[in-house]
This record gives C-alpha cells, sequence and structure tokens, in this order.
C-alpha cells in the first residue's frame, strides 16, 4: 500500500537497493554486497525528517510544544528543512540558526518553508552555531529548542524506524554504515541492531572539513554530542573531502544513484570494510545510507570539473 | 621510523606553526611521548592528568579513530598518518 493521508505519514519505509557494481563480490558462495538506504526517499529528501518529525511529536506529548510555539534549532541544514515543513504543517514558527557556509539551496529551501535563518560564522562551523543557538534560548524563553544533538527522540526515531527495517529487508546483514553528526542515526540503528544481530558492526563516517571549521580559540571548546556513547559502534573513520566526492561520484558513474557529498563519505567507509572482509574470504552484507541527493550541492561545483577543482571549492564548506 | 603527524591550527602553537610534523614510535602512546620531547607541551594538551586522550581530541590512523583501535595502545608502523583534530558538531 502507497497511499497516505497526508506527506508526513509518507516519511520512512525507504527503499533498500543493492550495488552490484560497486560491492567487491555479489555472487558466489561468500558474497560481499553492499546495499543503500534511500533516505532521500523521505519527505523533505533526507534523513533528518524522521529525527524532526519525532522530536517534534515527542515535544507536543510531553507539553512543551503547543500551538503557535516558535521552534529554535541550530543546523547545518538539513534537519532545519525538516523542521520547516513539519513546524509549516502542524501551525509553529521555526528559527534556524545556520553556519553561514552552508550552501545556498538550503537557504533558499529553509526560507520556502517559511523558516527565519539567523546565521553564525563560518569559523567553528557548528559548534558556533549550537553555541549560538543556546543563547537565543536563553535570551527567548519562550522558544522551544528542540536540541537535535541531545534529544532522545532523534535516536529512537531510528531504533523504531530506520533499525527495524534494515533488517525486515536484510535479515543476513552484517555490518551498518552511516555518517556521524549528530550521532542520532548510529546510535538508535546501532543499538537496535546489535539487540537482534549478534557480532553485527556499527561503522561511523564523519566528514573531514578544511582547516576553517576546526578554528577553535582552545580544545575545551570541542563538542561531542549527548547523545553519543561510543560503546555501540565498532569503528569510526574520518572521510576527507576529496574521497567523499570521488565515492560521490562513483555512486552516479557505477549505480546510477545521485546522492549528497556526506553520502560519499559513508560510502568510501563502506568500501574499505567490504575490501577488508573481501580480502579475508568472508561472506558480508553491507548496509549503509544514502542521507541525501545531490540536488542541495549542485551550486557547491561538487559534480563539475576535477576532483581536485571540487574539493578546492568545497574548502571551508560544511557538506554533511 | 618516521610517522607524519598532522597538527590542527590550535595546536600549532606547540610546533611553531608546522602543520605537519615526524615522530616516532611503536605505539600511539610512544608517538606522543616523542612529539612532546620535540615539541614541549603538546602532550599536556592531548592527553587528561590521568593519561587518557581529551575528550575534545580525536586522533586517527591513516583515518581510522584510535578509540577503537586500541586507543594509546595503536600500534603504529613506518609510513603511517596520524591526524590529530578537535572535536566538532556535526549535523
Amino acid at each position: 500500500m502507497a497511499r497516505y493521508e497526508s506527506l508526513i505519514d509518507a516519511l520512512g519505509d525507504t527503499p533498500l537497493v543493492g550495488l552490484p557494481h560497486l560491492s567487491p563480490r555479489w555472487d558466489g558462495e561468500r558474497p560481499v554486497r553492499l546495499w543503500a538506504k534511500l533516505e532521500d526517499r523521505n519527505p523533505t529528501g533526507s534523513i533528518k525528517d524522521r529525527a524532526a518529525l519525532a522530536m517534534v511529536r515527542a515535544a507536543e506529548a510531553d507539553g512543551r510544544l503547543t500551538p503557535g510555539c516558535t521552534i529554535l534549532e541550530p543546523t547545518s541544514g538539513n534537519t532545519g528543512i525538516s523542521l520547516a515543513m513539519v513546524a509549516k504543517l502542524r501551525g509553529y514558527g521555526l528559527v534556524c540558526v545556520m553556519p553561514e557556509n552552508t550552501s545556498i539551496e538550503r537557504r533558499q529551501l529553509l526560507e520556502m518553508f517559511g523558516a527565519r535563518i539567523i546565521f553564525s560564522p563560518a569559523a567553528g562551523g557548528s559548534n558556533q552555531a549550537v553555541a549560538s543557538a543556546k543563547e537565543l534560548a536563553a535570551q527567548n524563553p519562550d522558544w522551544v529548542m528542540l536540541y537535535q544533538y541531545g534529544n532522545a527522540a532523534n535516536a529512537q526515531a531510528h531504533y523504531e524506524g530506520t533499525g527495524p527495517e534494515l533488517l525486515r529487508d536484510l535479515p543476513s546483514i552484517t555490518h551498518f554504515v552511516a555518517g556521524l553528526g549528530t550521532t542520532g542515526t548510529l546510535m538508535g540503528t546501532g543499538r537496535f541492531l546489535r539487540e537482534k544481530v549478534p557480532d553485527v558492526q556499527i561503522i561511523a563516517a564523519e566528514p573531514r572539513y578544511g582547516e576553517l571549521v576546526y578554528g577553535l580559540r582552545n580544545i575545551d571548546e570541542g563538542f561531542v554530542p549527548e547523545l553519543y556513547d561510543d560503546a555501540v559502534l565498532t569503528s569510526r573513520f574520518s572521510v576527507t573531502s576529496y574521497d567523499a566526492l570521488r565515492r560521490t561520484r562513483d555512486l552516479i558513474e557505477h549505480e546510477g544513484i545521485f546522492a549528497g557529498i556526506s553520502t560519499g563519505a559513508i560510502l568510501h567507509a563502506a568500501l574499505g570494510i567490504a575490501d577488508r572482509v573481501a580480502g579475508r574470504d568472508e561472506r558480508a552484507d553491507i548496509a549503509f545510507v544514502v542521507a541525501d541527493g545531490g540536488w542541495k550541492y549542485l551550486s557547491t561545483g561538487a559534480y563539475s570539473g576535477s576532483l581536485q577543482q571540487a574539493a578546492e571549492q568545497l574548502e571551508g564548506q560544511l557538506w554533511a | 621510523m618516521a610517522i607524519e603527524v598532522k597538527i590542527p591550527t590550535i595546536l600549532r602553537t606547540y610546533t611553531g606553526g608546522e602543520k605537519s610534523v615526524e615522530a616516532k614510535g611503536d605505539t600511539l602512546a610512544a608517538l606522543i611521548d616523542d612529539l612532546d620531547a620535540n615539541h614541549a607541551g603538546l602532550k599536556g594538551r592531548l592527553l587528561t592528568d590521568d593519561g587518557a586522550l581529551h575528550r575534545f581530541v580525536n586522533v586517527y590512523v591513516n583515518d581510522e579513530d584510535v578509540r577503537f583501535t586500541g586507543s594509546l595502545e595503536t600500534a603504529l608502523k613506518d609510513g603511517d598518518v596520524v591526524t590529530v583534530l578537535p572535536a566538532v558538531a556535526g549535523g
């Protein structure tokens, strides 16, 4: 059944598609297969729809959000766009605090959905957006900050949605690979899979940005999301813009999947793991997340020119 | 045994502004001791008083986070690249 009462009801239950060309061994007795979970098929085109709706529902249930309220959220883009859609349909205002070094498409989408954007300085990246949002929350006590980095409903959305969907569609799953931002996807899906699948490996891919983004004044200004628990993970990889772009293009070239840049980083980590397993002559079914489509990144030059040029253009941009 | 260590902007006051320095060591712990011998004070910024990795410091050997490969006991070999980065938010 693919009929729904409203757009919000169409969230989740995304397709899982095989990568027969990029997988090290698709057939045979010990296949090493890669599977892409197409989270760009969600209502606003990213995996963040899951967390946004879950956080709004939880805040409504506990009485923090009432009709006419204004929601405040620090976001590098996708969570803001998801919240903007949900806020519009449910009658809330939305103020997003977003680093100024994010793509123009994200701003346009947020404005189109009626969100107000407050820009935080490029230096310091999302850390600065989080700090600015916390100041704004203190100054505006009637605004409701859902705070994706520490909101249990974020991870719970994946524990109840992404995880069970994966196990239903791929009972032979051996590895799950996703991006590490708020850590909600990995914590929620990871906990669910660890309960159901003995020895499942949970692998994080995090973006490695240009130096500007790491421009803190001192180490104590660093940030680890409150949701993060490293006991859920098996390994964690840092992926450069160059490798992320290279894999984003591989995905189009070999499998026809037009994904955003963070998905390239996730695929890079997944392929690294796949090669290790194939080298040991073992079998594996590796599921990874396509966090969003490529549409919001066209203006960054990610899909044209040489890889080196594209990587240089991304320097200083937040692409995940 | 030479290992390249990439230093983040915030810690380059200890390396005379160098983005990347060479150091030696069979393990990450030994490498950090060697780094500190040539760039005094660096160890104190990477490790806590208890000798564990600072919560807001991430260290990667060939792009893999050492917290999942043995932490300070992670083995190193010639040609490895060690990257130090402060923990920052995503999302």
